[in-house]
């Protein structure tokens, strides 16, 4: 392993980060914010609690999984794109490293800016409701699992991306859909029965559920089938990457 | 003499199923400068990102330094430098952070001296902490030189070096190309300047439609394809050659100023000395004698347009 590439990559591209660090930090600041005092304040007035959890606690770890998702895949996807884009990737191509190792500094260094957004949202949230964990451990697994496997969709994405409207397309046409129907904001179990049917199709659903439960105790779908889904979802990932490396695909045409 | 780069029938189809570049074989030598000269379009830049890892070449083999680009490819790439023919730089980084990233991808550990005297070097030294997109076309492009010695290769690429670059990086690239050669790196250079092969390589390679035509030592291409001419200014207009030359070569300048003689400086006998007492007995007077060797360019321009000689 040429680690010390690895760890070239991924200072670069958190360098990229720490340049942009007030926005980074303000802009989920500013939204959490904006949320719970929309949907905090405005339907937790109406709604008092759900499965047991007060409205405002209850949608904290929708709140982050829904950041955590947008970033790693954005951070990923464009982390790949731009040396794409402007043509410093022939250092990469040229040089000894394996796809592993480009796949490790990428997805590393997107997955740890999600990983910070995240964090930052759950301490903005302590600022609004009490929010307790009721599976510390479990809740950090999943949280670091979760920045990993969406960097790693987000990197393939960027590989295929050869504009920047497809660039935005997947995450804006797929990912946002399916991270707002996938229970952030409410238990699937408050959805009519069909509807309940159709959400068990989409793999948000295992992803929060599990954080969820990580945090209250309770979730929509049991525990380990939230754990296989999410490590499924990893491994078809890397599985994509490998075969992108080995073939080359839109890298070494 | 050592071979450290050693290609065989490397052979390269775009996907769209262009041939861009048909098994070329090749070998240089460690510490020898190879220019290889070629119009627009030959495929000098396909062969160097296929020895490079840029794109997959679709049929031959490369090795670097004994190792296999293909299944060997940490200790091969690790060899290689690559000067690219596009500036292509992230705007919002610093020259110093940049180089120090390619030292990294390449795997080895930092080296702040060793990266201080190459920006010395490339005159970058006092632009240190600007960044990219606040330097001239020049100055990114000594950035891409700085970054491909960071990591010290054996074997290094130069795609068109100097198109559309200033006189200085020209003076300071070629002092450099010097001082590499000296170590005994390879240098292998694609251009468009061809006084340029001429006046640095040790060999020459010509490259068009894909193929690699010829390479040569330099001196043997210029002694074994160079014609001489020899110009004979004469003191009075003539309107045709005259009948007792006409066994010479000869042409005649339509002012009818000038006779040109073409001969070839390997042959035994250059007739010079028969001509010039033709000349005189003839009764011509003659004002002035020129000799002209053919350039390394007219070479060129006849090979590529299927005029081998
Ligand atoms: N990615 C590509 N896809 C298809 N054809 C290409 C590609 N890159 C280069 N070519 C073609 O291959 C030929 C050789 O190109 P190149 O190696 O860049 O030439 P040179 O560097 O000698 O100017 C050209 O005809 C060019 O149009
Ligand atoms: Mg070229």
């Amino acid at each position: 392993m040429n680690w010390i590439a690895v760890a070239s990559i991924y200072r670069f591209e958190m360098a990229r980060f720490f340049r942009t660090l007030m926005q980074s930090f303000l802009s989920p600041v500013l939204s959490t914010s904006l949320y719970f005092v929309v949907f905090g304040t405005a339907i937790g007035s109406r709604i008092q609690e759900v499965e047991g959890v007060s409205y405002g606690a209850f949608i904290v770890p929708g709140l982050i999984m829904l950041a955590v998702i947008t970033q790693s895949i954005s951070n990923a996807a464009f982390g790949i794109y731009f040396p794409k884009f402007i043509g410093t990737i022939y250092e990469l191509l040229s040089a000894p490293v394996s796809f592993l190792e480009i796949v490790l500094g990428y997805v590393g260094a997107a997955a740890t800016k999600a990983l910070f957004i995240g964090v930052v949202i759950l301490i903005t949230a302590t600022l609004f409701v009490d929010v307790q964990i009721a599976h510390p451990l479990a809740m950090v697994a999943f949280l670091v699992l979760t920045c990993l496997s969406f960097a790693l969709l987000g990197f393939i994405i960027g590989i295929w991306a050869d504009n920047f409207e497809k660039l935005q397309l997947v995450p804006l046409l797929i990912v946002t859909p399916l991270v707002f129907l996938g229970g952030s904001f409410y238990s699937i179990s408050m959805l009519p029965p069909v509807w309940q049917n159709i959400a068990m199709f989409n793999p948000v659903v295992y992803l929060i559920s599990g954080f969820r439960w990580a945090f209250f105790d309770t979730a929509d779908v049991p525990i380990g089938l939230s754990l296989m889904a999410t490590g499924g979802f990893t491994v078809a990932c890397l599985a994509v990457i490998w075969w992108i490396f080995k073939t080359g695909w839109r890298i070494r045409n | 003499m050592t071979t450290i780069l050693s290609i065989r029938d490397l052979g390269k189809s775009y996907a769209g199923g262009f041939n861009a570049l048909k098994s070329v074989t090749l070998d240089v030598q460690k510490g020898e400068i190879l220019a290889l000269l070629g119009p627009n379009g030959a495929g000098k830049t396909t062969l160097i990102s296929a020895i490079c890892g840029i794109i997959t070449p679709t049929s031959g083999h490369v090795t670097v330094g004994g190792h296999d680009i293909a299944t060997e490819f940490r200790a091969a790439r690790a060899m290689i430098g690559l000067v690219p023919q596009e500036i292509s730089l992230e705007p919002f980084e610093t020259v110093t952070n940049t180089v120090r990233f390619s030292r990294g991808i390449f795997g080895r550990p930092r080296n702040d001296a060793l990266i201080e005297d190459i920006l010395r070097k490339l005159s970058l030294w006092d632009k240190k902490d600007s960044r990219m997109m606040q330097l001239s076309g020049g100055m990114k492009r000594r950035v891409l030189i700085a970054k491909a010695l960071a990591h010290e290769p054996r074997v290094l690429f130069l795609d068109e070096p100097t198109a559309g670059v200033d006189v200085e990086l020209r003076k300071d690239m070629w002092n450099i190309v010097a001082d590499l050669k000296a170590d005994g790196v390879s240098i292998i250079l694609t251009t468009h300047y061809i006084e340029e092969a001429e006046a640095i390589a040790d060999r020459i390679g010509i490259i068009n439609h894909g193929e690699l035509l010829l390479v040569e030592d330099k001196a043997t291409l210029m002694a074994r394809m160079g014609k001489k001419r020899l110009e004979v200014q004469l003191g009075d207009p003539i309107t045709a050659i005259p009948a007792s030359l006409a066994r010479h070569n000869l042409a005649l300048s339509t002012d009818g100023m000038a006779l040109t003689y073409t001969y070839d400086t390997n042959a035994e006998r250059t007739g010079i000395t028969g001509l010039l007492n033709d000349v005189a007995a003839a009764g011509l007077v003659l004002s002035d004698v020129q000799t002209h060797q053919s350039s390394l360019e007219e070479i060129f321009v006849g090979l590529v347009s299927g005029d081998t000689t």
